[in-house]
């Protein structure tokens, strides 16, 4: 059972310098409260793993300076354009970047899952994504006939850290229709995660939430976070905060700017 | 309808989903990336022409998607072949129809940097006819060679792949591609654009008949469905889209509910959702 924390910075605890965290896309339940916990506190040299793309949350723990590492398919700010912060980054040479393909981290993450050492994925082969990863392998598959096939190294995350709707007594979790969470959860060694609010009885009890749940055995630690996904948006529950969206996108366009967004909404943001 | 005028009232849009819509030709399932609305239209205007056949899944729309295990869902579902069409794009896509969504100039040390391949390296492969879809038609964006293959138009003969793409759609023309020859081919050349303007923007070589016709505009009946069904279909997926082009105003995105056979049913899952809303 998870420990119910009584803050961010306990249930973050085990996020610490050098962590590789994977975080889900930007409509399934992004942890941006605790993402600016995380900022507050100074965390280093994270890699950031992306379920399979990601958004604001990286670009901000990258401009902030926590990162050393991204995968992902894709790292953008969807209809606000470029991710500034990772594209400065970037031609910088400040962060490495694993650029994948989002089937891949998909099937990496499904491996983990699994308990398997790699798993085989079509595509790939003659692509320049697959060239710059020297941790892939193209094997002839063995069950055909001069048939090239990709292997993709199992993808084991230290921990999964994502916001989900509900949680109840026992660390149980409501993600909804958000399956990449529950996928997530079962690949990365341990699970953070915040959530809007506590459900009083237990989620596995109503056939209804249960399709929905996630056991609580996946996760370490689960800490209370009302609106813990904004400016992104949670399913179901708030739309993403455009007008502030656009204005993270026109801020963090310059280093000053992004500098002066971190003062006003991450270091003078009251701790939920 | 011979001997009509030429309809001239439609829009931009309008026409090159009407093009999309013929490339769409024959399908099961139509599936649709983020970010696309222009290929969204098109697919659901076959839709509506095919009384609910093909099947659109549209990313993104919560009506129009029937995935409901995550994002491998779309994946595994094409890698089995139940994906019978998509759309992809590049920053840059090159003569061989190969296609860069990452950067510019060395991948070490990039002059620009694109948010990445997102499923483009897989989807390619797997995905019987994809359709190529670049607004912008200039010598930036379709060149001679892309700096990076996100992935490739043509891979060679024992390599898996049932997919890739059959055409190529622009802003002045309608390219076709040849997989074996690893060859765009100018098709039509869209109403109030040229042949030479074509070739003027274009980076790679391609193959021009003698004879290059001018796009298809729009039939009127097919102009009635876009505007009457399919549009307001598609405003609550894409509502700046359906309001700049069809001027059709929706309601905005908070009006999210989780589906539910009553309301006080969607009460008890999400008690008082409604107070958090701004």
């Amino acid at each position: 059972m998870p420990t119910l924390a009584r803050s961010l910075d306990e249930a973050l605890a085990t996020i610490g310098d050098g962590t590789s965290v994977l975080i889900p896309r930007e409509g399934a339940g992004v942890a941006m409260a605790a993402t600016c916990a995380l900022i507050r506190r100074g965390v280093t040299r994270l890699t950031l793993i992306a379920t399979p793309t990601a958004s604001l949350q990286a670009d901000l723990l990258i401009g902030a300076g926590c990162v050393e590492a991204v995968e992902a398919a894709a790292v953008s700010l969807g209809e606000f354009g470029p991710a500034p912060r990772f594209t400065a980054a970037i031609t910088a040479r400040a962060i490495a970047m694993r650029d994948s393909t989002c089937p891949a981290i998909h099937a990496a993450l499904q491996a983990s899952e699994k308990g398997v050492p790699f798993m085989p994925l079509r595509g790939l082969i003659g692509s320049d994504v697959l060239a710059h990863r020297p941790d892939w392998r193209v094997i002839d598959n063995p069950f055909g006939n001069h048939d090239p096939i990709v292997l993709l190294p199992a993808l084991k995350p230290d921990i999964a850290l994502f916001h989900a709707p509900l949680a109840d007594r026992d660390g149980n979790l409501w993600i909804g229709q958000q399956r990449d969470l529950a996928l997530m959860a079962h690949a990365a060694a341990k699970t953070v995660v915040t959530v809007e609010k506590l459900h009083e009885t237990n989620l596995f009890e109503d056939p209804l939430l249960a399709a929905g749940a996630l056991g609580g055995f996946y996760l370490e630690a689960v800490a209370v976070a009302p609106r813990g996904a904004w400016p992104l948006p949670l399913p179901d529950h708030y739309p993403a905060d455009e007008a502030h969206l656009a204005e993270y996108a026109r801020l963090a366009a310059t280093p000053e700017g992004f500098a002066r967004y971190l003062d006003q909404y991450v270091h003078e943001r009251r701790a939920a | 309808m011979s001997g009509a005028p030429p309809e001239t009232n439609f829009r931009a849009e309008e026409l090159l989903a009407n093009v999309i819509a013929g490339l769409i030709g024959e399908a099961r399932h139509v599936a649709v990336g983020n970010a696309s609305p222009i290929p969204a239209l098109a697919a659901m205007l076959c839709r509506a022409r095919g009384n609910g056949r093909p099947y659109v899944s549209v990313l993104g729309s919560r009506a129009d998607n029937f995935f409901s295990d995550g994002g491998r869902e779309l994946f595994d579902c094409a890698g089995q072949g139940r994906v019978d069409v998509f759309f992809l794009s590049g920053g840059q896509i090159d003569g061989q129809a190969n296609i860069n969504l990452v950067s510019v100039g060395d991948y070490q040390e990039p002059k620009a940097r694109f948010p990445g391949s997102f499923g483009s390296a897989y989807l390619y492969f797997v995905v019987p006819r994809v359709i190529l879809f670049r607004l912008e038609h200039t010598r930036r964006t379709l060149v001679e060679k892309v700096d990076f293959i996100s992935a490739p138009g043509t891979s060679p003969a024992n390599v898996y792949r049932p997919g890739g793409p059959i055409a190529l759609v622009t802003n002045r023309c309608l390219f076709a591609f040849d997989r074996a020859r690893a060859r765009f081919s100018l098709t039509s050349v869209h109403p109030g654009h040229t042949v030479e303007e074509v070739l003027a923007n274009t980076g790679f070589a391609f193959d021009l008949p003698d004879q290059v016709p001018v796009t298809p505009a729009p039939s009127p009946e097919t102009l009635r469905l876009m505007r009457e069904t399919v549009a307001p279909a598609l405003a609550p997926t894409y509502p700046k889209f359906a309001a700049t082009v069809f001027g059709i105003e929706s309601r905005p995105a908070t009006a999210t509910v989780i589906p539910g056979p009553d309301p006080g049913q969607r009460e008890a899952l999400h008690p008082g959702e409604g107070a958090r809303n701004p």
